[in-house]
């Protein structure tokens, strides 16, 4: 999908496709290639990512996102049907989905996230 | 709803008492004037800087004049380069009291607090008991903004406000949307929404500009901790701003200061025109929230994720909460819990309308919990622009 293309496809009719996913995640659009956790998923769990059992690495915060289908290098991260980034590495299903692999096609996101000086009241 | 009805037809929900200083030299005099009166409603208001800003001069005078205010203190060092007198008459024009305490003039620090508190506890007396007079939704203006967003702000708080946003159209109302280098990405499909193509053009270029302001300033708009909360880049973040629009069509196009003509949907302009000049468009949210205020905005909605506590002076912020964790940790300061959507606890019609049932009963003596918290943030700094283009408001 062109980021500056100005169509925007009408998401199909239908209930959408999460089959054998956790519900935990939840899709906003039919075309997504990420889920957004719904709560917090703690490291370490398996759970289901479109019928296939994957492994979390890390925490998967409130609101964080995590790959619905493999997204190679190059390709457009898509929520609410529309480009939002693209992916700096091979992202696989089940991966989550963030600054560490994806870039804006506009301004550069600045983060704190890995800081060495975040204290102990940051969460 | 109920109204102070002021010289110039328009009415307002609040009835307030604003101390305005015209340079930072004159801040301090200006707070302590104001410090005996802090359950009262005096509300600070001032521009900092001694170079004179066309920009700074409208948003003051709409600021002075806006509904809600009653009565004009300002507040001058004296050798400043604003211009008081053209405020001042302003004001006295829209047909409310009006004073300029000169701190050079009146003989220093002292001699102006003791002048600016007299006339402060004249026009509250003056004010008490006021007269009210029936208000309807269609004469209401609402600003919108969010701050300190983050993955849940675009699914929970932002679609709630924008249903809230569709029904005070419906009644008439104008609504007022904002921060186009927060629309980057969004800009056809708002285009497309535009009550005229001419319109639409003109929305896409806004958003244009916004992008090529950020991308010389190095930065978008977009702080650390939206990455913290799950967004990952501008235009995801966009995204769920956007959706603080709902779904109606785009009216026209202001920028800070203009009034909506009339009901309907605004896109406020708040990036600067021309080369980028005096830094930021928007240094923090109640940079935003004033300029929605000068616009007329009666109330803001207030979209959080993160958390944000902030109030405002002049207009009352409703702090809607996207996130259920965050609420949880600090529904002290929330009015609305819209991360029950999340939680499948609530809608996001129902969650819509309790959003816009507050802003109807701002106007029946309700309090936000910032007002009640006594949050009185204002912030206006350095910008220009040019006048809008004639395709901006159609019709």
């Amino acid at each position: 999908m062109p980021i500056h293309g100005g169509e925007v496809t009408a998401p199909p009719s239908g209930p959408p496709d999460v089959a054998g996913s956790d519900d935990r995640l939840l899709l906003l659009n039919e075309s997504d290639n990420v889920f957004v956790a719904r709560r917090r998923i703690p490291a370490g769990e398996r759970i289901a990512v479109m019928g296939t059992e994957v492994t979390l690495t890390g925490d998967l915060p409130l609101g964080h996102k995590l790959a619905r289908r493999a997204i190679p290098t190059g390709h457009k991260i898509i929520k609410y049907a529309v480009p939002i980034g693209s992916a700096t590495f091979d992202i696989a299903l089940g991966q989550h989905v963030h600054v560490h692999n994806v870039k804006s096609d506009y301004t550069p996101t600045y983060h704190l996230t890995d800081a060495p000086h975040r204290g102990e009241g940051d969460r | 709803m109920r109204g102070y009805l002021r010289a110039d037809g328009r009415k307002g929900i609040r009835d307030i008492i604003v101390v305005g200083y015209l340079v930072e030299c004159a801040h301090h005099v200006a707070r302590e004037i104001a410090s005996p009166f802090q359950d009262a409603d005096v509300h600070v208001i001032g521009f900092p800087g001694c170079y004179p800003n066309p920009y700074a001069q409208t948003m003051m005078e709409r600021l002075c004049t806006h509904p809600n205010v009653a009565a004009v203190l300002l507040v001058s060092l004296g050798c400043e380069s604003f211009d008081k007198w053209g405020l001042a008459n302003s004001v006295r024009e829209s047909g409310r009291p009006v004073r300029t305490v000169v701190i050079q003039a009146a003989g220093g620090t002292r001699k102006s607090v003791d002048a600016g508190r007299a006339f402060v506890a004249e026009q509250l007396k003056a004010r008490e008991g006021a007269p009210t007079v029936p208000m309807d939704p269609s004469e209401l203006i609402v600003g919108t903004v969010c701050g300190g967003s983050d993955g849940t702000s675009g699914i929970t708080g932002n679609p709630a406000a924008g249903v809230a946003f569709d029904l005070l159209v419906e009644a008439g109302a104008a609504c007022i949307f904002e921060e186009t280098g927060e629309l980057i990405g969004c800009e056809h499909i708002m285009a497309a929404r535009a009550a005229t193509p001419e319109l639409g053009i003109e929305l896409e270029k806004s958003v244009e500009k916004a992008a090529r302001y950020y991308a010389t300033l190095g930065y978008g708009s977009f702080a650390a901790g939206n990455a913290d909360g799950g967004l990952s880049t501008i235009e995801e973040k966009s995204m769920g701003a956007y959706a603080k629009s709902g779904g109606s069509p785009i009216t026209g196009l202001i920028k800070p200061g203009d009034r909506p003509p009339r009901g309907g949907l605004y896109l406020l302009d708040v990036v600067p025109d021309g080369e980028v000049r005096f830094g930021f468009p928007n240094i923090n949210d109640n940079a935003e929230i004033a300029e929605l205020i000068a616009c007329g905005a009666h109330a803001v909605l207030f979209v959080t994720g993160r958390g944000s506590v902030v109030g405002s002076a002049i207009s009352p912020v409703v702090k809607i909460c996207a996130n259920p964790e965050t609420y949880r940790r600090m529904s002290d300061d929330m009015d609305v819990d819209a991360g029950r959507i999340l939680e499948g606890k609530a809608g996001l019609m129902e969650v819509g309308r309790e959003i816009r049932d507050l802003v109807l009963s701002l106007g029946e003596g309700r309090r936000t919990v910032s007002e009640e918290l006594g949050h009185r943030e204002f912030i206006l700094t350095y910008k220009s622009f040019e006048p809008l283009g004639p395709a901006c408001l159609p019709g």
